[in-house]
């Protein structure tokens, strides 16, 4: 056993395990900031034991056995607690599988609880489902660590104050929920995802989207979800150039694209029977992901899929990708037509003129769409999406 | 848990039903699943008074404290398990609908 044996053991256990050990700590003591430092605690001591003793037979139960019994030590010096510290030594037996999954889901759920600010519902999803380091994750979402310590703990505080309870939402309200925590994921995605550098919020949260469909299968939205953050995050080593500027996907190296999440994508979308807005973007997305080029894309596929999308998601966002698509099977001047109506609904959004001199240069209209794309570089906010826009422009001679 | 119920107007209320459910059966309702344990109307912020002391001397002025559009138009006390309960009950509430209606939790903080 090597050093490295260790240290790979501890970070497996810590990705499968973590959620689980303060999801069962939180259910029996309802105090979560002890659960994640017992935890915490847990994997500090497995570094210092598992080089000396060897890894244990059972990484997760030994984590879960230390766990308990670093909160019970916290739990006296504390004093006061006699309830939980008994809940925690009389309950020795390890936990079931199924009580594993239900506590795994009260987590998820509590976490994305609507009553919660956004921004804390998703840094406490990846802290304390994922077990994220603070620091992490204040770096994705541009905070100090400071900043997003404190919002952690003021997000505990209000669910101990105001009684947001630890459970999986009744059966009435379970799909408007569900919808609320696939959001909370897709943001954490996204914020992971369009960082260069911070890919590690990125790959946790389609970890969680997986650990959603592995605990509610028949969910087809979670699905949908999971399917979407494959299939984006297989163009992760694709999306930038040598440079560091954003490709589109038409102008990607398709040969660098993940297929095998892209195959696992596949899988999981075909087992779901229901039709809602994750099933349909990751049915678009997919349309893209098994294409040879941007020109043999099923162009018509796609377009009836945004019939369908803006139908259930009737967003100006939603409308502009459909007139991009539109463009593409209809020519470019059918997709400026539907531009023309969407644009007044997404004033000053930097895609809307991009969207506009891309379709422009395409009707061979280059003045015109040269004045595009320099509104779009005033208005883009990260400079990898300036670099592809400018580099338009040079091209352009513009 | 006991909650407070702020029922207050909003400026983007829904469109007024006639035959919307009475706040008569809401009450009905709190009392029979054991939740609601008090509350009522308030007259508009026309007839409200504020006071405060500051250097020993009672400032007491007409009005409301906030300048606002929206005003409290009633509160319920309300004792459920927990902030589900309490958000499924406020929601059946009338002015859920025709305002807004917000939950603060009373301070348990005693120990």
């Amino acid at each position: 056993m090597t050093e490295t044996d260790v240290a790979e053991a501890i970070a497996a256990a810590h990705r499968s395990d973590w959620g689980k050990i303060v999801a069962g700590l939180i259910r029996r003591t309802g105090d979560w900031t002890l659960a994640e430092d017992a935890t915490q605690d847990a994997f500090a001591a497995a570094v210092v034991r598992w080089p000396i003793d060897g890894i244990p037979d059972r990484p997760a139960a030994w984590l879960t056995t230390t766990a308990r019994n670093r909160a019970i030590d916290r739990l006296r010096t504390a004093t006061r607690q006699r309830s939980a510290i008994q809940e925690l030594s009389m309950n020795l037996e390890p936990p079931e599988p199924h009580e594993i999954d239900d506590d795994r889901l009260r987590l998820i759920f509590t976490c994305c609880h609507p009553a919660l600010p956004l921004p804390a519902r998703v840094a406490l999803t990846l802290r304390t489902v994922a077990g994220l380091p603070v620091a992490e994750i204040a770096r994705t979402f541009l905070v100090s660590e400071t900043t997003m310590a404190q919002r952690l703990v003021r997000a505990r505080g209000k669910i101990d104050h105001a009684g947001i309870p630890y459970r999986v939402p009744p059966a009435d309200a379970l799909e408007e929920r569900l919808n609320g925590v696939l959001a909370v994921l897709y943001l954490a995605f996204n914020a992971g995802y369009s960082n260069v550098e911070y890919a590690d919020v990125a790959a946790t949260a389609i970890s969680l989207a997986e650990a959603v469909v592995e605990l509610m299968p028949r969910e087809s939205e979670a699905r949908g979800l999971l399917a979407l953050v494959l299939i984006q995050g297989s163009r992760r080593t694709a999306r930038f150039s040598s440079s560091g500027e954003m490709l589109t996907i038409e102008e990607q190296d398709r040969s660098r694209w993940d297929r095998t999440d892209i195959g696992r994508a596949g899988m999981i979308l075909a087992a779901a029977t229901g039709r809602g807005a994750y099933v349909v973007q990751a049915l678009i997305a997919q349309c893209h992901a098994v294409a040879e080029s941007a020109a043999s894309t099923d162009w018509a596929r796609i377009v009836a899929l945004y019939d369908e999308l803006v139908v259930l998601s009737p967003t100006p966002v939603v409308a502009l990708n459909r007139a991009i698509a539109v463009g593409m099977l209809d020519g470019p001047d059918a997709g400026l037509a539907i531009l023309d109506d969407v644009s007044t609904q997404l004033d000053g959004f930097h895609l809307v003129p991009a969207a506009q001199a891309d379709l422009l240069r395409r009707a061979g209209r280059i003045p015109e769409a040269i004045e595009r794309y320099r509104q779009a570089v005033a208005l883009t906010p990260t400079e990898a999406e300036r670099a592809q826009l400018r580099r338009r422009l040079t091209d352009l001679g513009g | 848990m006991e909650y407070l119920l702020f029922i207050a107007t909003d400026t983007d209320p829904e469109p007024f039903e006639p035959d919307v459910t009475p706040i008569e059966d809401w009450v009905t309702e709190g009392a029979r699943r054991g939740i609601r344990k008090q509350g009522d109307r308030l007259r508009p912020p026309e007839d409200a008074t504020t006071i405060r002391i500051r250097k020993g001397e009672l400032l007491v002025t007409d009005g409301p404290f906030t300048e606002s559009k929206e005003w409290i138009a009633g509160y319920d006390l309300i004792e459920c398990a927990d902030l589900d309960e309490a958000i499924d009950y406020a929601s059946r509430h009338p002015m859920a609908r025709f305002g807004r209606i917000e939950i603060r939790p009373i301070d348990r903080d005693d120990d």
